[in-house]
């Protein structure tokens, strides 16, 4: 299955924010940020449909997401995973003594991941600080 | 029968919205609808009011479930696990009040804390930066009044800051701005073509993490000395076309966000910004502003400062203050394992940490004080729900500008809940005993 390269980056959106005040355990959350923005151009090179989930892993870390078309593009060669845990298993934590970590600009690994499971977001902090993803 | 509540303020971002209206119940103690909010902002109000809300203090037990406590009981732990810390983290504060963050200070101080609050995952780099050249800047008000040429950088208000545009940048009619947004020139500069990218004059595509670069041939286009065909994915001919329609405005404003202070340059990209609107202020009238994301996020960096001289990152392990970000701020500690207890309150760094550092709050003894169930009350030992600033309490907050608004308090908390400064006010007492201070 191929495999494409995106520069990850991470921020708000409104969705994101609805979802985070209405409650961090619910789906909602999981809908809102359990995702990747992607370009039309590079869902052709993955060779996916759109809403297909993903497997990103860059080398800190690995999610597992769903593959959106991007409501804000296009930005091809870009992927963007909304602020949460899903995009926090694999930004650069690297502050470069400024204390900021490197949310944006990740070097990250896309590939079809599409029977495994997007987990909730407390769900995926508590297993990943227990080791179990 | 329902009352409306008026000239509320909303507890969510750092535009602080004033102008909120809320209708509740006739005795004072349900929301029913909320006015003049954006969606970010209504659904915080409306979720106070969840029926699956926790209302009680809470232990996690090894196997992953919960025990139910007092708040007695829960400022017992606090207390002692601070207290019996030698290096314990106090993190977050920006989703409080003023009131409860001296409160906390005062706790930190006797503990020989780390204080730190989320500008360490948002501004701190703007921090660093103003402190390294200043900043020229203005209020809210004045954008509103006088602004007529607005630069977004690396911000997304029409998602982050929902009001922000309709309340001071783009559409108010002003004083001197009477043509609202007819008279103002927007330039957004995004690395994708985001819905505020999408309303702009000039949008700016700048490759990511080339914010310096691009900053820089803005200095190089405003003196009219020679550039390259492209910068940072740009080319020169549109770089120029924004420097001239900047140096031609009555007043401009520069906007920044997550965007120069999250991608690598980091202080030194807003070193840049504040270089570029040094230079404008040769030509015309230019400020320049973060756009700061918890509502009360630049509260904390204001009581830090005034109480121990710095805006966030502050390590009194020592017994006095000592700052330097990169040694004492909050990620790098994690990181490097060096705190033995973890105390966050009004923030999720559960959620919006690298798992690096989440992982090491997960190992050691921890209190998540949020009215909310979150990544970081998932992994913590001890939750403590309390009552929403702003909703159900009110408190003192700064606006983005530094201007400061106080809260109010639109309904009663459920019954038996502690707001932050009290619950704050129970741990100080106990660690006042537990380290014999008068």
């Amino acid at each position: 299955m191929a495999k494409i390269t995106l520069n990850l980056i991470s921020g708000r959106t409104i969705h994101q924010g609805v979802a985070m005040e209405g409650g961090k355990e619910k789906d909602l959350y999981r809908k809102a940020c359990g995702i990747i923005e992607m370009d039309d151009s590079d869902f052709k090179k993955l060779g996916c449909w759109k809403n297909t989930n993903v497997r990103v892993t860059s080398k800190y870390g690995t999610v597992i997401v769903k593959a959106q078309e991007t409501s804000q593009g296009p930005h091809p060669g870009v992927g963007f995973i909304p602020m949460g845990p899903w995009a926090n298993q694999i930004v650069n934590p690297n502050t470069y003594s400024t204390g900021m970590p490197t949310f944006k600009g990740t070097p990250v690994e896309v590939e079809v991941a599409m029977n495994e499971p997007i987990l909730l977001g407390v769900e995926l902090v508590q297993k990943a600080c227990r080791g179990e993803v | 029968m329902t009352k409306t509540v008026t000239d509320v303020v909303c507890p969510f971002c750092g535009t602080l919205c004033d102008d909120l209206e809320v209708a509740v119940t006739d005795d004072g103690k349900q929301i029913l609808d909320v006015y003049n909010a954006c969606a970010i902002g209504a659904e915080k109000f409306l979720h106070s009011q969840a029926k699956d809300r926790i209302t009680r203090p809470r232990f996690q037990q090894p196997d992953g479930t919960w025990k139910e406590t007092s708040y007695d009981e829960a400022a017992d732990y606090t207390a002692k696990m601070l207290a019996g810390a030698k290096k314990p983290l106090m993190y977050g504060w920006s989703s409080t009040n003023c009131e409860a963050q001296s409160m906390g200070h005062e706790i930190a101080e006797m503990c020989g804390a780390c204080v730190d609050n989320t500008a360490a995952v948002c501004h701190g780099t703007t921090l660093i930066a103003v402190q390294d050249i200043g900043l020229p800047t203005c209020t809210l008000g004045e954008v509103k009044n006088r602004a007529d040429t607005i630069i977004f950088w690396g911000c997304n208000p029409c998602h982050a800051h929902p009001r922000h545009m309709s309340r001071y940048s783009i559409f108010p009619r002003g004083f001197f701005t009477g043509k609202g947004h007819k008279s103002r020139k927007l330039v957004v500069v995004d690395p994708r073509v985001t819905d505020t990218a999408k309303m702009a004059d000039i949008h700016l595509q700048v490759t990511q993490g080339q914010d310096y670069e691009l900053l820089n041939a803005f200095r190089v286009a405003f003196k009219g000395e020679w550039l390259p065909d492209v910068v940072a994915g740009i080319p020169k001919e549109k770089i120029i076309e924004a420097a001239n329609i900047m140096k031609a405005g009555r007043f401009g404003i520069i906007f920044f966000g997550m965007g120069v202070t999250q991608s690598l340059g980091k202080n030194h990209n807003i070193d840049e910004a504040i270089a570029v609107t040094k230079d404008l202020n040769e030509y015309t009238k230019f400020s320049i502003m973060p756009m700061r994301g918890h509502y009360n996020v630049t509260g904390s960096g204001e009581v830090l400062a005034w109480q121990f001289g710095y805006p966030y990152s502050v390590d009194l392990t020592r017994g006095f203050p000592r700052y330097n970000p990169g040694d004492t701020s909050s990620i790098d500690l994690l990181t490097r394992g060096e705190i033995d207890a973890a105390f966050v309150i009004g923030s999720d760094p559960g959620a919006h940490f690298p798992i690096s550092a989440v992982k090491k709050i997960a190992q050691v003894n921890s209190v998540c004080i949020d009215p909310h169930i979150t990544p970081t009350s998932g992994v913590s030992k001890l939750h403590v729900p309390v009552a929403f600033v702003g909703v159900e309490t009110g408190g003192n907050a700064y606006r983005m500008d530094n201007v400061p608004i106080d809260c109010r308090k639109v309904v009663e908390p459920p019954e038996g809940m502690l707001t932050d400064e009290e619950f704050l006010t129970m741990v100080r007492d106990r660690v006042k005993k537990l380290k014999g201070v008068a």
